[in-house]
């Protein structure tokens, strides 16, 4: 980041010693990361469109089960039961949508650090104050539906459905997983500021971080309600 | 992507390393010098895959040649498509992008240096990772399109297609990240008073290929990501037993392929929209219109793809529609080719070199034009689809448009890069062997391929009615051979030998004609505030501009405390001694790009059957490349 405003008066000294970047000229008056991570998710979109697409696309086109929806019997008679566990998934998509209210707790947390508490405060308006608190806990949220998918997985696994066993398998783990990918990263995120927050304190300086931060964790998660929309809840 | 934690205290000497040398270059951030690499390597790569042509144009001399054999010719054929779109025109593009863009807009430098930086490296790797197959007869050989299934395990059960699919998969994070640093560099470093509709045109091109790259990329990430997944892993994407649709790939791959024609074609657009006002001293004709044809092209540019698919058999309801969307987009096209002439009606006419190559794009793109206006009716396109017309037709756009305006391009540029012009009676020559050359190439094709010759075949029968014109497109091959080496030449010695050039040796309008040739590594000592599209002709000769709006200076008034009005920097300063903050230079990025190079390319152990071999590559490079990406964010910018 060049500093047009600085020199544009030509002499300014190595003046970083206040330990934080100091303000650069921009032409909209934004910092450049939250361009970039709209763009970034711009981006994104399309990546998930394409995969959600060749989901819809191949639904129902699978030549040998287990199946999404319907029951399945093989040659030698054994009995599949349709796969997806729609009230487990239910729990996992609650969780994953309350991490995202942890998240904007988070954020106005790291917002309202320098704000002193009004007198008399409450349990919750002190809480709200916590923003290693709704970190964590959003980490945390994010890291339970992380678990509920590696279960989803295995006991999938289990019922005789892998990647390569048929269309269905090999874009329903693809896809699924993708988001669990991208989910994996956003909690490697998360503890990545919880750990900056423990070391040196974040604060209304710093919002520019957990915003962006917040941004992709929202996004991950509106993915996710589509994700689930199409290809748990619609048969 | 800047720093996370806090920048630590770094003294000031550490900051200014010394230019030269080799770990100079590893560890620059200047816009200017990656710039310079990418113009470097993608002319390297330029001339590998001209070398693939010439062998592929000596094999077709004549009917049924044997100097390669049918399974060389497959490769060659594919790595001279995708060297040449992947490794030449784009990152030919890519050096204007990194060397123009933020001295157009009267920036300092792009907006993330470092992801700048990273960009290269992964190109570079990418491009090694892809290209030295070849070498051992290895390469790719499923076309550049790599039409899956036939690119599956089943019909291509080699390593062949691995080196292409995990190269292009490299190749793509390196768009993607230089398309995120470039869209947001100019929406947010352009200097006061350079208002959108103020960009120098070529800026606007460049601005709307960074969002085709955002959004084009990822259907082909994906679609290479089944395939990789295919490959390795026994998945069933393009498994047709298995139920799999046998245009998933076609559709997919073209969603990013016919954005990715136009990600071709636009900046060489926007080169030439620099070139011919300059060259005819008048501002471009219809700036407003232009800015929205680009758009246009781009937009429409989305909902074209399946016209590369009328031979598959889609219905009359798909042909009709992508057959009359693709007829449209003639139209932003054609605006753009009547604007050019009409910026040179009535002008000043100096036939410089890189007039003459901006010229030869007006009227060799608007033959592919209109070649691939014929073929956006299905019916036609029947009888031409995998015909040698078709390669007639893409070779018109991409050379007679692409490459032609990266030439105008280079001419140009070349003193505001190096401070010397390029040798002029040379670029003569040069021009006319090309333009000769080109013509005598890929004119014949048309016949031939009118005449039923099909593409991608390694030899031919003769009495077929092909020979002549073959012999004549491989002649043209030939004479392409000697003008390129013309300019490879006056390229190489024009840096020390060439005349010197000042800050503005055409007497051109832009910002990026006010500072030095080579410009010093701050760009700007004082950051101009801009008050017309064409700041320095209101400067040194208004009557150029008098009267025509936006083109001449609104207002005399400088409105930003920051800012002075537009000058002339004569004087070569250090960004020390001006205090202007510049970022330190640093090898993360280039040892993040190399982690994350390792980290692919740990797949091909998986090929050979040694899978704890693969996984211990994958996972150490993706470690490396984690903990790369760490050590770059938490460490100071400036």
């Amino acid at each position: 980041m060049s500093s047009h405003a600085a020199a544009a008066h030509g002499a300014h000294g190595a003046g970083h010693d206040d330990g934080h970047a100091h303000h650069h000229y921009t032409t909209t008056g934004l910092e450049h990361r939250k361009i970039a991570i709209w763009a970034f998710i711009g981006s994104e979109c399309m990546l998930f469109a394409s995969l959600i697409s060749t989901y819809l696309i191949y639904k129902g086109r699978s030549i040998v089960g287990p199946f999404p929806h319907t029951e399945w019997v093989n040659e030698a008679g054994v009995v599949f039961k349709p796969i997806l566990n729609i009230p487990v998934t239910s729990a996992s998509t609650f969780v994953l949508l309350m991490s995202s209210l942890a998240m904007v707790l988070a954020l106005q947390a790291v917002q309202l650090k320098d704000t002193p508490l009004p007198d008399g405060a409450n349990w919750w308006t002190r809480a709200q104050r916590s923003s290693q608190g709704w970190l964590l806990m959003t980490a945390l949220l994010g890291m339970t539906f992380l678990g509920f998918q590696a279960f989803e997985f295995a006991s999938f696994v289990h019922e005789g459905l892998t990647i390569k066993t048929n269309l269905f398998g090999s874009t329903f783990y693809t896809l699924t997983g993708f988001h669990g990918a991208h989910v994996t990263a956003g909690v490697l995120w998360l503890f990545t500021l919880l750990f900056i927050d423990r070391k040196r304190g974040l604060g209304p300086k710093d919002e520019l971080i957990v915003d962006i931060a917040a941004l992709y964790w929202h996004f991950v998660d509106v993915v996710w309600i589509a994700i689930f929309t199409l290809v748990y809840l619609i048969q | 992507m800047a720093t996370i934690a806090a920048p630590s205290l770094a003294s000031a000497e550490d900051a200014y390393a010394e230019n030269s040398g080799i770990w100079s270059w590893i560890t620059t951030t200047d816009h200017k010098r990656i710039g310079t690499l990418y113009l470097w390597t993608a002319l390297f790569f330029f001339l590998v895959g001209g070398l693939e042509a010439v062998l592929i144009r000596t094999q077709l001399a004549k009917p049924n040649m044997g100097f390669v054999s049918a399974e060389t010719y497959n490769q060659l054929f594919t790595m001279h498509g995708t060297t040449m779109v992947f490794l030449a025109i784009m990152p030919l593009s890519a050096a204007f992008f990194n060397y123009l863009i933020p001295l157009q807009i009267g920036a300092r430098d792009v907006a993330f240096p470092r992801l700048n930086a990273f960009s290269y490296w992964v190109f570079l790797f990418g491009g090694i990772f892809i290209t030295v197959p070849i070498l051992f007869q290895v390469a790719p050989n499923g076309g550049w399109f790599g039409y899956a299934p036939l690119t599956t395990n089943q019909f291509s059960a080699g390593p062949n297609i691995d080196f292409w699919v995990l190269g292009l998969q490299i190749l793509g994070i390196s768009s993607l990240a230089a398309a995120f640093n470039f869209i947001t560099t100019i929406i947010n470093l352009r200097a006061p008073g350079m208002t959108l509709m103020r960009m120098p045109m070529f800026t606007w091109m460049s601005f709307v290929v960074q969002f085709l790259l955002v959004l084009a990329f990822p259907p082909i990430t994906i679609a290479l990501f089944f395939l990789l997944m295919d490959r390795f892993f026994g998945t069933t994407f393009y498994e047709i037993a298995a139920g799999a649709d046998p245009l998933l790939w076609q559709h997919l791959f073209w969603v990013f392929g016919h954005p990715e024609v136009y990600i071709l074609i636009l900046p060489a657009f926007g080169l030439v929209s620099e070139v011919l006002p300059t060259f005819s001293k008048k501002p471009l004709f219809g700036y407003n219109v232009m800015v929205y044809s680009g758009i246009m092209i781009g937009t429409l540019g989305f909902g074209v793809w399946a016209h590369h698919m009328f031979a598959v058999g889609m219905g009359p309801v798909a042909d009709s529609i992508f057959s009359m969307m693709t007829m449209l987009i003639a139209i932003p096209t054609g605006v753009k080719i009547f604007n050019w002439i009409a910026t040179m009606w009535s002008g000043e006419i100096r036939f410089t070199v890189p007039m003459k190559f901006a010229i030869a794009l007006i009227a060799m793109f608007t033959i592919g034009g209109i070649s691939g206006v014929m073929h956006s009716s299905p019916p036609a396109d029947l009888q031409q689809t995998d015909t040698y017309f078709i390669v007639a037709h893409f070779h018109y756009v991409l050379f007679g448009g692409s490459i032609m305006g990266i030439f105008a391009g280079i001419y140009h540029y070349y003193p505001k890069m190096t401070g010397r012009f390029l040798n002029e009676s040379a670029g003569n020559w040069h021009f006319w062997l090309n333009f000769i050359g080109f013509n005598l190439t890929f004119f014949p094709m048309h016949f031939s391929g009118m005449l039923g010759m099909p593409r991608r075949i390694y030899t031919y029968d003769a009495g077929q009615g092909w020979d002549l014109f073959n012999m004549l497109s491989t002649v043209g091959t030939y004479i392409l051979v000697v003008s390129t080496s013309i300019f490879v030449v006056n390229f190489l010695r024009s840096r020390t030998r060439g005349l010197k050039a000042g800050n503005d040796p055409w007497g051109a309008g832009t910002l990026e004609w006010s500072i030095p040739s080579p410009p010093p590594d701050y760009n700007f000592a004082q950051i101009p505030e801009v008050t017309s599209r064409y700041p320095l002709w209101d400067l040194k000769d208004p009557a150029k501009t008098a009267g025509i709006a936006h083109s001449h200076a609104d207002s005399a008034t400088i409105t930003d405390a920051h800012a002075v009005p537009v000058h002339e920097e004569t004087e070569r300063h250090t960004a020390k001694s001006l205090g202007i903050p510049m970022p330190f230079p640093t090898s993360k990025p280039f040892f993040t790009a190399l982690a994350m190079v390792s980290m692919f390319s740990g797949l091909l152990f998986r090929r050979s059957g040694h899978d704890s071999i693969a996984l211990t590559v994958v996972v150490g490079g993706a470690l490396l490349f984690v903990s790369g990406l760490y050590s770059w964010l938490t460490s100071p910018l400036e």
